[in-house]
């Protein structure tokens, strides 16, 4: 059986192909302003690049924030029980997943069937989300990109507040007048985000294997800290950015 | 379900029009008091409302009025309104509205009757005093404070002897304002009858717990009126009375509140006033009835401890003193996991609630508990009662639809 995942974020849309437990592949791309739009663009890509056929896809699930904007999916589903369901998929030993979004962070707990045991979400702040690091990398003129190997070469991390992205970036902004090295900054806005993450995953209850995952898992300094912030190892796997779709897929053999 | 089965659920109440009355009758003798020559009183809802019945006072809640104006959607320009004035973002919302309504006579029903004095119980929150010493030196009038002392696990003796003491000050207070004295019998009778409507109150939120349950906990929150404002009159007997008949028959027609009740979920904290259709719809599309909630059913907790009913005023004060918001939260955990068993339901949604901090202290260790003990899951939601511009739609439907995908799971 053929399915596809679609992943609609707030910063990247995500697709993944899967056949009878085989990913068939994956994209990412931006989501832009229109959330269909973005959608029908991504699967037409990824099934170009497949060189596959619309028609030989049999269900699609959707989630994520423009969930409910992908009208051709059969069902939409939240990225809480996809984040569950791909990460399930990817190794069944896991039984925490953090999810760190663009918008969103998550923390989940997974029972040993890959179903959703609970989850706890971050209220309505950026802080402790991809987009605050992004707000960062504006604030410090650096590709985001860098920002994990740099991190790993601070000797001791900025202290930097997790309340408010707003008010971080002026702190930020004041350190950068201070003269502070930018690699201590960055660990610091790291240790910031694991330090919001942390309190959500422990109000949930860490048990490991834990797994990360979601676009800001691509960044090894957030994994580092959350690491220590939790005292646990985390598993990062190469899909990591696609797992919402990758577990919409999933979701999409049982439909 | 045949089609006629699906058009028989979710049908509107014949109370509904019935209450709405009662409440435009009650609000305009408030508003015309001046004229009646009666006085009115301002009262915190959990407050000992019956003395003032017993007097011929008419009771108005500030609370019940923060209600309407965040039901209205009117809240967000009122709290902004008391922010301008000087008064923090980070109060509570029904403070901040009713403060601000205050001046500029704004909301639903163009801000409440003045008050001739104001009664205030701290049974409920810590917020009240200073809210009311404000409105008592806005409206120069004079102002009781009955203090309850935090009852964690027990009522000390100590604490009653306190309260009790306070209750005979309250009376005199009463008695001052409107010179005259309290006519004993005519309170003992006032006292029956509060008793009676929240034995009337308890007796229809029970009915939710039949299959399908013949109401929502949104219906609660309509019908929940008449026992905060009008507890102790005959008005509120008949018509808890009347609308026990009604869920009656719903329940003996097999007429179920939703459409097709698949899931049962208990409600915790104060209501999203200003977003109660859109939640009602939303947890429905999802075949989730919220049968029952741990706020509309505080209002018949005193049935616990009336150990004597024929002495309203002398046994009145255990009841009070032990509302659910002024208990510790072993003692709310107890209160929850008899509701979860009660009502038989499969989830629970905590509202927390960042303009009730009493409230919402202690949801992660209930929620801990309710998980533990029974097993259910949970969710929840960050919003605000009254002040519409802390409610994030996206984010809170994300929320909920995880939650029911999660329940769907389990089964």
């Amino acid at each position: 059986m053929i399915t596809a995942g679609i992943d609609i974020g707030s910063i990247t849309a995500k697709a993944v192909v899967l056949s009878d437990d085989r990913m068939l592949g994956s994209k990412v791309a931006f989501s832009g302003y229109n959330a269909q739009q973005a959608g029908k663009g991504i699967f037409d890509d990824l099934l170009k690049e497949l060189e596959m056929d619309a028609s030989s896809i049999e269900k699609i699930v959707s989630t994520g924030y423009g969930r409910n904007s992908v009208t051709f999916a059969d069902k939409a589903i939240t990225e809480i029980i996809c984040h569950g369901a791909g990460a399930y998929y990817l190794n069944p030993e896991v039984r925490t997943v953090i999810d760190v979004g663009g918008q969103d962070s998550k923390v989940l707990t997974i029972h040993s069937n890959g179903t959703v045991k609970d989850f706890a979400m971050n209220d309505k702040c950026a802080a402790g989300t991809g987009r605050f690091l992004e707000v960062m990398a504006r604030a410090m003129e650096s590709d985001l990109d860098d920002f994990g190997p740099l991190s790993l070469r601070s000797g001791s991390p900025s202290k930097i507040s997790s309340i408010c992205t707003v008010f971080a970036e002026s702190e930020v902004i004041s350190l950068i007048a201070k003269g502070e090295s930018r690699e201590n900054i960055i660990a610091g806005i790291h240790e910031s985000v694991a330090s919001r993450i942390s309190s959500m995953a422990r109000r949930v209850g860490v048990k490991e294997p834990v797994m990360m995952t979601g676009g800001v898992a691509r960044n090894i300094g957030v994994v580092r800290a959350l690491e220590r912030a939790l005292g646990v190892s985390i598993e990062v796997s190469e899909f990591a950015q696609v797992n919402g779709a990758l577990g919409a897929a999933v979701m999409a053999v049982n439909l | 379900m045949t089609d006629t089965d699906k058009e028989k659920h979710g049908k509107k109440m014949q109370s509904d029009g019935k209450m709405q009355k009662i409440m435009t009758g009650y609000y305009i003798d408030a508003k015309t008091a001046g004229e009646t020559g009666k006085k009115v009183a301002w009262i915190t809802s959990g407050g000992p409302v019956e003395p003032l019945i017993a007097m011929d006072i008419i009771p108005v809640y500030p609370e019940n009025h923060g209600a309407m104006i965040g039901a209205s959607k009117m809240g967000a320009d009122l709290c902004q309104k008391a922010e301008e004035m000087g008064y923090s973002g980070d109060l509570c919302s029904y403070a901040r509205a009713d403060i601000a309504c205050s001046v500029v006579d704004g909301g639903p029903i163009g801000g409440l009757p003045r008050p001739d004095m104001l009664v205030c119980c701290n049974n409920i929150c810590g917020t009240v005093m200073k809210w009311y010493e404000v409105q008592a030196r806005y409206y120069n009038v004079p102002l009781f404070i009955l203090d309850t002392p935090f009852s964690h696990t027990k009522y000390t003796d100590e604490a009653k002897r306190y309260v009790q003491r306070q209750v005979e000050e309250y009376v005199t207070f009463l008695e001052g304002v409107c010179k005259k004295r309290l006519d004993r019998d005519r309170m003992e009778e006032v006292g029956r009858l509060s008793v009676e409507a929240q034995r009337l109150w308890q007796a229809v939120l029970d009915t939710a717990m039949n299959k399908p349950s013949p109401m929502t906990c949104f219906d609660a929150f309509f019908h929940l009126a008449l026992i905060v404002t009008l507890r102790g009159t005959q008005t509120a007997v008949d018509y808890y009375r009347s609308l026990l008949e009604e869920m009656e028959q719903r329940v003996a027609d097999g007429i179920g509140a939703i459409p097709n009740e698949k899931y049962r979920l208990l409600w915790d904290n104060l209501p999203i006033w200003y977003r109660l259709k859109w939640l009602s719809q939303k947890f429905a599309a999802h075949d989730a009835c919220l049968v029952a909630d741990t706020y509309t059913s505080a209002w018949c907790m005193s049935l616990r401890y009336m150990t004597d009913e024929g002495n309203f005023l002398d046994s009145m004060g255990e009841g009070y003193a032990r509302a659910y918001l002024n208990i510790g939260v072993d003692e709310m955990i107890k209160i929850v996991l008899e509701m979860v068993d009660k009502y038989d339901v499969d989830g629970f949604v905590m509202h927390s609630n960042r303009s009730c901090k009493p409230y919402s202290l202690g949801q992660y260790d209930i929620q801990r508990a309710v998980q533990k003990e029974r097993g259910i899951p949970s969710v929840i939601i960050e919003s605000h009662m009254v002040d519409e511009r802390s409610f994030s739609e996206s984010q809170t439907e994300t929320r909920i639809d995880a939650f029911m995908e999660m329940i769907g799971q389990k089964r």
